[in-house]
């Protein structure tokens, strides 16, 4: 009898497993930048064309990146894990495609500023 | 082409809200009345460190965890964006807190009066990394009615802390817990005690 714990088959070919790592071809850390789930990303030039050797998934972040989008953002239009998008994103940042801002740090909490561009933001909602 | 640094757009700085509390006390319905987008969910493929391990005894001590979040967005203006994340509700689920608390510019207790005990646990963890936190009593139709100061007692809260009554599916309600949210971190944070 087997073990209940030994992989099958088709627990490897799921899917929803493999997709990620295909796309990314197997790379789970971005090649720069760190990326924090809200970190934000915005397209920058011209959408490149068919030759340019990117991949329909980086395309596709590029289109939804016209206007300002954050990692979870992106990961949950893609349907990808937000680790996967980490990758992509570093693959576009490294080609100069995107441009990217980290969110506030805790440091950055004590600035009185932002306190009230937050509050009015609300209040205007 | 290639566009000169200085012609590039400049970029709304994120921030982030916790929305946490017991299963079904609201968050996911929070999320969504004040978000300008249906409430949107990610994965993310998380490290647990040895989390009741001790890291010397076995390679288990690392593990990875996929966790779904609900969150939304709310844009404020061309500065900023604010996102709301629902915290995972299980609490095998903490190490994630960690990582989602970090940075963030507070966070939303929400308590079903129904299960008051349900969210002991986000308060103690919010109480205990000094992250600024409010309560706020989803009212759900039939849920026996707390005085503010019941709750107070029975969560055993600082009296800083704000309390506010709530209709979670309702946007106008769950603004005015933000809000009230945001004063209470900027009290906290902006202009500390003495100065």
């Amino acid at each position: 009898m087997r073990g209940t714990d030994e992989p099958t088959d088709e627990h490897w070919l799921d899917p929803e497993i493999i997709r990620p790592y295909v796309v990314t071809r197997g790379r789970t850390q971005p090649a720069h930048g760190r990326f924090d789930l809200i970190s934000m990303a915005l397209a920058i030039g011209p959408l490149p064309g068919p030759d340019a050797g990117l991949d329909p998934e980086h395309l596709r972040i590029l289109q939804l990146c016209r206007e300002p989008k954050s990692v979870a953002e992106i990961a949950a239009y893609l349907d990808l894990p937000a680790g996967t998008i980490r990758v992509l994103l570093g693959d576009l940042f490294d080609r100069e495609l995107v441009s990217a801002q980290e969110p506030r740090s805790e440091v950055d909490m004590h600035d009185m500023k932002m306190y009230r561009a937050v509050l009015d933001g609300l209040r205007s909602l | 082409m290639v566009f000169a640094r200085s012609e590039r757009p400049r970029l709304p700085t994120a921030i982030k809200i916790l929305v946490a509390g017991g299963f079904g006390a609201g968050k996911t319905t929070m999320v969504g009345a004040v978000s300008e987008t249906r409430p949107l969910r990610t994965e993310e493929v998380l490290t647990d460190r040895g989390v009741g391990v001790d890291d010397l005894t076995s390679v288990e001590a690392k593990r990875t965890t996929t966790v779904a979040m609900d969150f939304g967005r709310i844009t404020l203006g061309n500065d900023y964006v604010l996102y709301l994340f629902g915290t995972p509700g299980q609490e095998r689920f903490w190490f994630v807190w960690d990582e989602l608390a970090e940075g963030s510019l507070g966070a939303v207790i929400l308590a079903d009066t129904r299960r008051l005990a349900d969210c002991f646990p986000s308060v103690d963890y919010f109480e205990r990394r000094g992250t600024p936190f409010v309560v706020a009593v989803n009212c759900f139709e039939g849920s026996p009615s707390f005085e503010m100061d019941e709750v107070r007692l029975a969560l055993q809260l600082n009296p800083a802390v704000p309390i506010i009554m709530c209709d979670a599916r309702k946007r106008e309600s769950s603004r005015e817990v933000l809000i009230s949210l945001v004063k209470h971190s900027a009290r906290l944070r902006a202009e500390p005690v003495g100065s």
